[in-house]
């Protein structure tokens, strides 16, 4: 019978949850790595046994461990990440130039069919590729280099590279998005890319609709549908029908459009789901109330899922990397918040329990559909 | 002529113990200088070879520096602002007194 791995990163530590195709009943192990933060874990689409976990620390840097085991054994590989050429520098929060420092790597993002290539997006932004199961890591420096770099700025959370997208149908296409810059396109493996943000408005930019700038924060494809994009944004819900060439509202009805994850339905492209946050400032549900949207539309009209969710006195919030779908009928859809909650739904966001409660502040969630 | 070589005696943050996969202080091989001393450079570069897990997690790989949050202590003194080149205490060099490199107490 096929089951699933969830790789759950943490504020100190990651742990790891296995259940069979049911999805009722767990067993976790961890804490990996007690101590550090795990900004992300995932597993290699070609070869599931081979994982690989950002560990970091503000004492000891970066280490990134990689495991041939499915996580009962790691090794630590290589740990340089060095940009390409002279750094140069990016906009500061205050406008003024300034350098281009490593500070941790934030995604990492195996290739779909080489358990020894992944890339990995870090702050401050850049995107790095490994061909040699991550023992060493060479900058694809023709994103931060293009013509828009000088311009980019942090967000709230630092100037990260956070979401790398890789198109299952196109070979060379992907797909990076940055806080606060934006998202950008390459179709020749990472050579050149476009700023792809014709669309996006985001009221708190000098011009709303600025090539870069805006803070993107996470967007989803499915690979049946590479050339559609959704996105949550750091207010609005966003879709795209070319590949990012233009992008369209589609908040719809949802009660705050503010919000951090964005996920699509394994079997129905056009189902996707997001959190709603408050605000900005107000990094909780709205009324305290714990509630995944899902949309069957592809936007615009939405439902609450809150069955199995708290709906009282919940102020949590739910991180940028820590929703996941796996790929059983139905789809399962898994999410951690900063409580240290890590929720499960075995019937596409129908109802939803708790794989752990009592974690540290979840960073990462992701899913592995085993044979 | 070979050069003579001591045995320095590190004691590492709990942290980068458990990456290293020692337990206690470790025992690190020092060429020692003409002159019979020893330098942070000379003890980090010695860890760095003997446990490549930790290149990168004491110093920066390129510039060469201390990690922020981390000091460098021997014979009840603070070395993490000497130059790194700088002899340290004769009682480091002879093994009498471990070179401690400790995690600063900062929130986390």
């Amino acid at each position: 019978m096929s089951g699933v791995r969830v790789l759950v990163g943490t504020h100190k530590g990651a742990f790891i949850m296995t259940s069979d195709g049911k999805r009722e009943k767990w067993d976790v192990s961890g804490p990996h790595f007690g101590g550090w933060e795990i900004y992300h874990v995932k597993g290699s689409p070609a070869d599931p046994n081979r994982l690989y976990a950002s560990q970091s620390s503000g004492w000891f840097g970066q280490v990134i461990q990689r495991s041939s085991d499915g996580g009962k054994t790691w090794e630590a590989v290589g740990n340089k990440f060095v940009y390409d050429g002279v750094p140069g520098t990016h906009q500061w929060y205050d406008g003024t130039p300034h350098p281009w420092e490593f500070k941790r790597v934030w995604h990492l993002e195996p290739s779909l069919t080489d358990p020894d290539t992944v890339y990995s997006g870090i702050e401050d932004a850049a995107l790095f590729k490994t061909t040699d199961g991550g023992q060493n890591w060479q900058e694809l420096s023709g994103l931060r280099s293009s013509e828009t770099g000088p311009r980019w700025s942090p967000g709230a959370g630092g100037m990260c590279l956070h979401t790398i997208l890789l198109d299952p149908s196109h070979a060379g296409r992907m797909f990076v998005a940055i806080s606060a810059a934006g998202t950008f396109r390459t179709d020749d493996g990472g050579k050149t890319w476009k700023t792809i943000t014709k669309g996006l408005h985001s009221k708190y930019l000098p011009d709303p609709t600025a090539e870069v700038g805006h803070c993107v924060h996470r967007i989803a494809m499915h690979k049946s549908r590479p050339d559609v994009l959704f996105m949550q944004k750091h207010w609005d819900v966003m879709r795209s029908d070319n590949a990012g060439d233009s992008w369209q509202k589609i908040s719809g009805n949802l009660p705050t459009d503010f919000g951090f994850v964005i996920d699509v339905h394994a079997h129905e492209p056009e189902t996707i789901y997001v959190v709603p946050i408050k605000t900005d400032s107000e990094h909780y549900p709205p009324d305290g109330k714990l509630r995944v949207y899902r949309s069957r539309t592809g936007g615009n009209e939405w439902e609450a899922l809150s069955k199995g969710l708290p709906q009282s006195n919940c102020y949590v919030n739910v991180l940028r990397d820590a929703m996941a779908i796996d790929s059983l009928d139905k789809c399962g859809v898994y999410f951690g918040t900063t409580g240290g909650q890590v929720y499960a739904s075995a019937d596409a966001g129908d109802t939803w329990n708790a794989i752990a409660r009592d974690l540290p502040a979840v960073y990462s969630v992701e899913v592995q559909t085993l044979p | 002529m070979p050069a003579i070589k001591s045995i320095i005696r590190v004691e590492l943050p709990a942290h980068l113990r458990t990456l290293a996969g020692v337990s206690g202080e470790v025992a690190v091989n020092v060429p020692l200088s003409l002159e019979g001393t020893v330098t942070q450079r000379m003890i980090l570069d010695a860890i760095e070879h003997a446990y490549p897990v930790l290149r990168g997690t004491i110093r920066d790989h390129v510039t060469q520096q201390r990690r922020p949050f981390l000091r460098f202590y021997a014979c009840s003194q603070d070395w993490s602002h000497e130059l790194p080149d700088a002899p340290l205490p004769g009682a480091v060099a002879s093994g009498a007194e471990p070179f401690l490199i400790i995690g600063a107490i900062a929130g986390g």
